[in-house]
């Protein structure tokens, strides 16, 4: 690990003072799991750290009439726990248990857990000058690409790897950005991210100075459900292969107001709308879950190791259509 | 001089009588008549607590005072020659001790060996400072695919051809003649992958010099066989040369000598004149430190209308890297009677890590081709696969333990026709057969030391791998005295002490144990010697055992009180030869239950009943936790463990821990361990390890589950989600 200042802030203003306006140089810790990794194996060099950690006021998870409010430090732990997120957003309570370990789950922070870096091992690995590190390729295209993504069509073909980001997307949630001068401003948790054909870079919309501050998750309607389905290779500490959250409403035997949003497939948290229409206002049946499966895959592209994840988000969209009756 | 003592062999009510000579030096052999009063018992590590306190000091916790830390510059292409070497800029950083640089040298794996090494003041400043290095590499042809490999166009890897010479023994019977006279016969290809040793703490040592003499605290496998290699490259004396492995972090046959990483240490320490550490990073371990050769392996296999086994061809090769030792006939040869054999396997060298040996070196590749062609073979005759098993093994104590497996699995459960279960979570039974060959035998010398307080300390060089050898060493003392365990000091893992074994092959408890008796049995003897004449009898008028000296067989002083009336006694003991085998080898034999999604692929395995004979139990404890990590460690192979090399670089892609993937606590099925007792006469203790036998046939028999539950082989490990699925699309 290369030496760095760690900035304390006080305030958001001095830690997006702190933060500058240089990608690369530096970057907040947070719960620190992927940004120490990321330092440890150097594909990070930062000449300073910025510790949001001080800023204690941003951890917390309140639920109200209006909704859920999470704070960005909230740890994964403390949102899985919650009673309220448990019985009002299961899916995103359950798709931050499905996070890492124990040990990650109390440290790691939702505001981490959205902004982390993906897990591909051309981008992790430094040997290789890929795309996101400034190269003119990807070496997934022609390499080892059984875990890459099976839509986007790249150039960069990693996938997102958070499984907090789907189940938000799928609850409808919004999230505050906090920029230079402490300026807020809010956007969908869906259009925070972005494909590498707009940036190849990066995989969301924040500056260099921004802080992700806080997430909001509306009420549910009434009859309102949701849950998060994990396909991983191993049941403990794994990335998805494929995954799915679910939010709709159940009502008179049909499905209505159901959002898709399947995760570990893409390069961003991959809204299907195609399996939501194929499921919006139907009965609820298996043959019809399974034709809300095969709409959600009909795009997809995989490459010569990774059809079988195509299979897996089939089989996802599919299980969980039934799973949320 | 010898001995003769007639020997009560067996297990359950099959015993026979075996009359052997022994030498005198050795204590008559505990046989089947034997009541033990301490062994047997569930005994927990006498470091226990240390280790999991944190009190038990690793390689990786040893600091003396001054001590630099040392890192070595890898290589990032797979083969190259260093043409030279800057390190300028690292000597000018503050706080860089001692650089070494590799000009000349031929790399022929990305990350094998190094271009440069160095140790500096704090672990960061290492770190930068190898970064400064710059190397000039020639930049040579490459092949890391296995198939291209053996092209005869293909780069050559190194010296000499990339097909190594076929190792093909002189066929057995009339291998064609037997499948002529077959009533069935399969053929079948299958494929194992390279698996990495893993171990969770990695390579590496503490360097320290005190003149031309060297200290080196080093994570191996053989403190011994440690020192005699670190002392010829050095070119040094070997008793100028300690090696202290107090506890070590796992090794599975990666962990035998320094290395390059450990000579590496040695010679930056002198450089500096320093203590040097110098432990491998993950990705280092993965690449640089040893790994299971992968198989591929073409299986004919033929039977008689009853069942029995006509003939076996059996050809294939293996990749381990620039190293050789793909093998995998070691089943085929050593568990079941087939009369007409052939078996061909060759190397392959490709531009990758090398292998080392790794637990049951070449079985559970064998076992995964060899156990699934007989289950083909048995489907093919409408037979049940574990009868047509109990009909070609004559091994006795293997066809006892396939009955307690099958009953404790609920073998009647198996699925009479694979895959038409409702629904898309189907469960399947599966078997397979262990078997293991080295039993241990002469070599290491113990001291049993009383003290005239009382103090009872037994020595020896050995270490303990993980499997409890200090605990078993301290057992076996307190079983010939007499007395708690409590009351043995076990001093272990230092070549200052009487030279051990190395832990490899499962010899560590077949060799060590009787060697501790004998030590413990002369320091009786001396004792009685010494006592004889203040207790007014001949020496062979004196015993002692339940903690107490016996004069003509009635009881005397206790042994704390006999002891504090002579000198401190240095009892001597070796391990002459072994003795009688009840059936040759380690047997064995496992049942797997698994559940697999066939929408998805994955597959969870259930249940593992492994039953496994070690001969006379020491520690039931520790022996059950042999069985269940020789399980963990087979299905992590069956299912997830594969080494991944770029094919257009040749560098490993998932050279960590994340995609690297080893089984968790949650992908763990129940296991039941269960330990088979036989009275084998093998040695003065009639033990061996069960270490290696324990991790052969997991992975087969979570194949063979996987065939019933589904209808489908998978053929290929890991059988991974993306390989189920592609055999069950290929069946329809």
């Amino acid at each position: 690990m290369k030496a760095f200042e760690l900035v304390l802030p006080t305030g958001l203003d001095q830690a997006t003072a702190a933060l500058g306006t240089t990608w690369g140089k530096s970057a907040i810790l947070a719960g620190g799991i992927d940004i120490l990794g990321e330092m440890k194996e150097r594909t990070l060099e930062l000449d300073r750290v910025v510790n949001l950690k001080s800023l204690r006021d941003l951890r917390y998870v309140t639920a109200d009439a209006k909704g859920l409010k999470l704070g960005a430090l909230a740890t994964l732990t403390e949102i899985a726990n919650s009673p309220d997120v448990k019985a009002r957003w299961p899916g995103l309570a359950q798709a931050a248990h499905s996070v890492g370990t124990p040990q990650i789950r109390n440290v790691a922070t939702i505001g981490g857990n959205l902004c982390q870096r993906p897990r591909c091992w051309y981008y992790r690995g430094l040997e290789f000058h890929c795309l996101k590190k400034g190269g003119d390729h990807c070496f997934a295209e022609e390499g080892e690409n059984r875990y890459h993504a099976i839509f986007g069509d790249g150039p960069c073909h990693i996938v997102h790897p958070s499984d907090c980001a789907p189940a938000l997307i799928a609850l409808g949630a919004r999230m505050t950005i906090t920029g230079a001068d402490g300026k807020k401003r809010d956007v969908d948790v869906e259009s925070f991210f972005t494909m590498p054909d707009e940036v190849v870079e990066r995989e969301n919309v924040l500056h260099p100075n921004d802080v992700v501050t806080e997430i909001t998750v509306p009420a549910p309607a009434a009859g309102a459900k949701s849950l998060y389905l994990k396909m991983r290779e191993k049941q403990s500490f794994d990335f998805a292969l494929a995954s799915v959250a679910i939010a709709g409403r159940v009502d008179g035997g049909k499905w209505s107001d159901v959002r898709v949003v399947l995760g570990g497939v893409a390069p961003k948290p991959w809204r299907s709308k195609a399996a939501e229409d194929a499921l919006n206002g139907k009965r609820i049946e298996d043959a019809t879950a399974r034709a809300a499966g095969e709409a959600a895959v009909k795009a997809a592209k995989p490459m010569r190791d990774n059809a079988y994840k195509v299979q897996l988000a089939r089989v996802a969209v599919a299980r969980a259509a039934m799973s949320l009756v | 001089m010898e001995k003769s003592q007639k020997l009560k062999l067996g297990f359950g009510d099959s015993f026979k009588d075996v009359d052997v000579t022994v030498p005198d030096t050795e204590p008559p052999i505990w046989d089947a008549k034997f009541k033990p009063k301490i062994l047997g018992g569930r005994t927990p590590r006498i470091e226990g607590r240390d280790k999991v306190t944190g009190k038990a000091k690793y390689t990786y916790d040893q600091k003396p005072p001054g001590l630099l830390y040392g890192r070595i510059l890898r290589c990032p292409h797979p083969h190259a020659k260093v043409k030279s070497v800057d390190a300028s800029a690292a000597k000018a950083l503050p706080g860089v001790k001692a650089v070494i640089t590799f000009e000349g040298r031929e790399i022929n794996a990305a990350g094998e060996g190094g271009a440069a090494a160095l140790a500096a003041e704090s672990p960061r400043i290492a770190d930068d400072a190898i970064r400064l290095i710059k190397v000039d590499y020639e930049v040579l042809p490459f092949v890391v695919d296995v198939e291209a490999a053996m092209k005869e166009d293909a780069p050559r890897v190194k010296k000499g051809p990339n097909s190594g010479a076929p190792r093909k023994p002189p066929m057995r019977g009339d291998v064609d003649k037997g499948f002529a006279e077959s009533a069935a016969v399969i053929e079948s290809n299958y494929t194992t992958q390279v698996q990495t040793h893993s171990s969770l703490e990695t390579h590496g040592s503490v360097a320290k010099w005190d003149g031309d003499k060297l200290t080196v605290w080093a994570s191996t496998q053989g403190t011994g066989a440690y020192r005699e290699a670190l002392a010829q490259e050095l070119k040094l004396p070997a008793e100028n040369v300690r090696v202290i492995t107090e506890h070590m972090g796992g090794g599975f046959g990666s962990k035998f000598g320094p290395q390059f990483e450990g000579i590496i240490a040695a010679r930056l320490a002198k450089e500096a004149n320093a203590p040097v550490r110098l432990m491998l990073t993950r990705a280092e371990e993965h690449v640089d430190s040893g790994n299971r050769p992968s198989s591929v392996q073409h299986v004919k296999l033929g039977a008689s209308k009853d069942g029995k086994f006509t003939s076996l061809d059996l050809k294939g090769y293996g990749t381990g890297g620039t190293g050789g030792g793909s093998s995998f006939s070691g089943p085929a040869r050593r568990i079941y009677s087939i009369p007409n054999m052939q078996t061909e396997e060759h190397d392959v060298f490709i531009n990758a890590g090398y292998a080392a040996a790794m637990r049951a070196p070449g079985h559970p590749q064998g076992s995964f081709a060899l156990e699934q062609a007989i289950d083909e073979l048995a489907e093919k005759l409408g037979m049940d696969p574990l009868q047509i098993r109990k009909l070609n093994d004559l091994n006795p104590i293997r066809l006892a333990e396939y009955d307690i497996g099958a009953k404790r699995i609920g073998w009647e459960r198996r699925q009479k026709n694979p895959g038409s279960a409702p629904g898309p979570k189907k469960r399947g039974l599966g078997c397979g057969a262990a078997v293991w060959g080295a039993e241990g035998g002469p070599g290491a010398q113990v001291q049993a030391r009383f003290y005239p307080d009382g103090k009872i300390e037994i020595r020896n060089g050995v270490q303990d791998i993980g499997t409890g050898t200090r605990t078993l060493m301290g057992l076996i003392a307190a079983e010939e005295l007499g007395v708690p365990l409590s009351r043995i000091t076990v001093m272990i893992g230092d070549t200052d002490f009487p030279p051990g074994v190395p832990s490899g092959g499962s010899q560590t408890a077949g060799s060590i144990a009787p060697t501790v008796r004998a030590a413990v049995v002369d320091a009786k003897n001396q004792l009685a010697a010494a006592l004889a004449p203040k207790l007014g009898a001949k020496p062979e008028e004196i015993d002692v055992r339940d903690g107490k000296v016996w004069v003509k067989g009635a009881t005397g002083p206790d042994l704390a009180a006999a002891l504090a009336q002579v000198e401190p006694i240095v009892g001597k003991g070796e391990h002459s030869k072994n003795f009688a085998t009840l059936y040759g080898g380690i047997a064995g034999a496992q049942f797997v239950e698994v559940e697999v999604d066939v929408e998805t692929g994955f597959v969870s395995v259930i249940k593992v009943v492994a039953v496994h004979d070690c001969g006379t139990p020491i520690n039931r404890l520790a022996i059950e936790s042999q069985i269940v990590g020789g399980v963990i460690q087979g299905i992590s192979y069956a299912l997830f463990e594969n080494r991944i090399l770029d094919r257009n670089t040749g560098l490993m892609v998932n050279a960590n821990l994340e995609d690297y993937k080893i089984a968790g606590s949650k992908d763990m099925p129940e296991i039941e361990p269960v330990i088979f007792d036989t009275a084998n006469g093998l040695n003065s203790v009639g033990v061996f390890g069960l270490g290696e036998a324990a991790n052969v046939p997991t992975a087969a028999a979570v194949a063979n589950a996987i065939a019933n539950a589904t209808g489908v082989r998978v053929r290929d490990l890991p059988m991974t989600p993306d390989r189920v699925l592609a055999a069950l699309a290929k069946k329809g």
